[in-house]
């Protein structure tokens, strides 16, 4: 169908909240191995399209194809089992476990009740969680309980707790948010990283951080499209400027 | 941050100790200072703090409050006494003989059931002249209803007080049904008069001594079941699914099935301790499945900690010997003075007795140059 090789294909996806259409009308493709940035005022449904994806939200109607199977219905934990990982604004993790057990917990082996009752760590277990750890720059404080990280530890943490499950879609809300300029450099360095045997979804506010990291970039407004393309050519779009960059 | 190092104290060292010192208590120290009778009493709460331990697994691991462990609990102990009262009845028959007026009931049949005109067993209670079959049925029944229960409402993602409200209910259903039906569950009496089980009479102080230790190895057998499940990848789980149940689901879990099976857990370990408490005291009583008791269950279960079943069975003995206490010395203000702990224990310690013990205990053990509580070792280190 489609010339490029698109590994979510979005269509007509509409949501209505009592006649409110948070996402009205979307259709967004994002191509394998991308970075793809949603930007937009706040309201503009962002959030709402990432919980679609993942399931959280059901949409009223409309289509949405993740490696040419459809998942616009299906549970939750089906999704992430076909292959798509999301983070959430507020970084999500256990606090009372420690890295390791956080990460251990996100492996994905044992899912199921009786899975999980006979679940082993084993060699190859704990060896993938110290390969994710360094990934995540976390390998020295594995034995940390999550609640003592830092609030930008706790991002790569939950970055760590998808990249673990080998997700072949992230979809990362807001990743950057109350990062340190270091700490922020980095985080676009495993970003770079992880893209290249992944696709990446990410809603960002931090337009720096977006030229840096955006292969693509989708405005929305008002929960519809409003431009679509590289950084270069959407910040150039007058209707952006206008809604949604300043002069 | 203390209550984060405190989580590590309790490694697998400490927890061992703690229950050394729990069976210790139990088998030795108490039947060495308590007479048969007040043996008997502690026999007694330590059957309900089967249903405390089973809130610690649900309630302080999966953060599934329920407030109807009662009826789990209840529906063990309805069964064991199901199959006591029909052997007290084929006692009853065979001491009688031939003649039928000083049986004083349908020849094999339980007391009440005649008084409620029924001349035939009714067929629920025809799994309960076998006593495998019983044993089965005392952990089949609260564990189905459990399990559908936990997929009714887990499947629809209720949680949280709305469950609470709903077990809470259940209890209410159970009370009514039970006194109701009174034709084949002996109604607000309940079932009474249980004498002897296989033959052995449970009333004789031997007895009595035996049904206690029984207690106490099913008590040890279930904390240590109990932690070996909690110590898996399931007991992560449910920590992780009580703090942040949306990120559990987007890991790739169902969620539900994770809270239905700990729930359905809980209440089987339940209501073994329902049937031990038939053993201990011979009678069953719809009391005993109304709301109060299992609210008393939840305050057994916080006043121990709601983390630590070690803590749940000395959180169960310490409400149940101060309402003892109380009520004989304070007869007017016993309800007023118990409330009043209550309230001091949970402002001063939210993490009840087991959080004294992990608060103080290190400190102390250190001090006296113990080595119970030096297991800081963390699991990762490989």
């Amino acid at each position: 169908m489609s010339l490029k090789n698109y590994i979510l294909e979005i269509s007509d996806l509409t949501v209505s909240f009592d006649g409110f259409k948070a996402v009205n009308k979307v259709a967004l493709y994002v191509e394998q191995g991308s970075i793809h940035v949603v930007i937009g005022p706040n309201g503009a449904g962002k959030t709402t399209l990432l919980d679609l994806i993942c399931g959280k939200t059901r949409p009223t109607s409309g289509k949405i194809e993740f490696m040419g199977h459809d998942i616009t219905h299906l549970p939750e934990q089906k999704i992430v089992k076909v292959g798509v990982g999301r983070k959430f604004q507020t970084p999500s993790i256990y606090p009372t476990l420690t890295v390791f057990e956080n990460l251990e917990v996100s492996y994905p082996r044992g899912r199921s009740v009786f899975g999980a009752l006979t679940f082993k760590r084993d060699k190859k277990v704990i060896s993938r969680i110290h390969e994710i750890a360094e990934t995540i720059f976390l390998k020295d404080l594995l034995d940390v309980p999550g609640e003592l990280l830092s609030h930008g530890q706790k991002q790569w943490l939950e970055i760590g707790m998808l990249l673990i499950a080998d997700p072949k879609l992230l979809l990362l809300d807001e990743p950057v948010a109350g990062m340190s300029v270091e700490e922020r450099s980095q985080t676009s360095k495993l970003l770079n990283k992880i893209c290249k045997e992944r696709s990446v979804l990410i809603i960002e506010h931090d337009m720096n951080f977006v030229r840096e990291i955006a292969h693509t970039v989708t405005v929305l407004h008002q929960g519809s499209v409003l431009a679509e393309g590289p950084m270069e050519f959407v910040e150039k779009n007058e209707k952006v400027i206008e809604v949604y960059l300043g002069a | 941050m203390n209550s984060l190092l405190n989580n590590k104290l309790t490694g697998k060292k400490g927890d061992t100790v703690a229950l050394l010192i729990l069976a210790a208590v139990l088998i030795v120290i108490f039947p060495l200072i308590f007479d048969i009778f007040r043996l008997n009493l502690v026999g007694k709460y330590l059957s309900l703090a089967f249903a405390a331990i089973g809130l610690v697994m649900c309630w302080g691991y999966g953060g599934i409050l329920s407030l109807g462990q009662g009826v789990f609990w209840g529906l063990g102990g309805y069964a064991m006494a199901a199959f006591l009262k029909l052997e007290a009845a084929h006692n009853i028959a065979a001491e009688a003989g031939t003649d039928q007026i000083k049986a004083l009931s349908t020849v094999g049949l339980p007391d009440f059931m005649d008084w409620n005109q029924i001349t035939e067993l009714p067929y629920i209670w025809y799994p309960f002249k076998s006593f495998p079959l019983t044993l089965l049925m005392m952990i089949g029944l609260p564990g189905i209803v459990a399990f559908i229960i936990g997929n009714a409402m887990f499947r629809r993602r209720v949680s949280g007080v709305y469950f609470a409200i709903i077990t809470q209910a259940l209890c209410w259903i159970m009370e009514i049904l039970f006194v109701t039906r009174q034709g084949w569950t002996g109604g607000i009496n309940g079932i009474t008069d249980l004498r002897t089980c296989l033959g052995w009479d449970i009333r004789s102080q031997s007895a009595q001594y035996t049904l206690y230790f029984l207690t106490v190895v099913l008590i040890l057998a279930v904390i240590i079941i109990g932690k070996i499940v909690l110590r898996t990848k399931l007991g992560q789980l449910l920590i992780a699914t009580r703090d942040m149940e949306d990120r559990v689901r987007f890991s790739g879990y169902d969620v539900a099935s994770i809270k239905i099976f700990i729930f359905t857990f809980a209440a089987i370990v339940s209501a073994i301790g329902g049937a031990m408490f038939v053993f201990n005291v011979g009678f069953m009583s719809p009391k005993l499945v109304t709301i109060e008791p299992s609210i008393y269950m939840v305050i057994f279960c916080a006043l121990g900690g709601r983390n630590s079943m070690i803590g749940a069975v000395y959180g169960t003995l310490l409400v149940s010997f101060g309402r003892t206490f109380f009520s004989e010395e304070f007869p007017a203000l016993w309800m007023i003075l118990m409330g009043a702990v209550f309230i001091l224990v949970t402002l001063a310690f939210p993490r009840g007795v087991a959080g004294i013990v992990e608060d103080y205990g290190p400190a102390l053990c250190r001090k006296l140059k113990l080595p119970f509580f030096n297991d800081n070792k963390v699991n990762s280190a490989e």
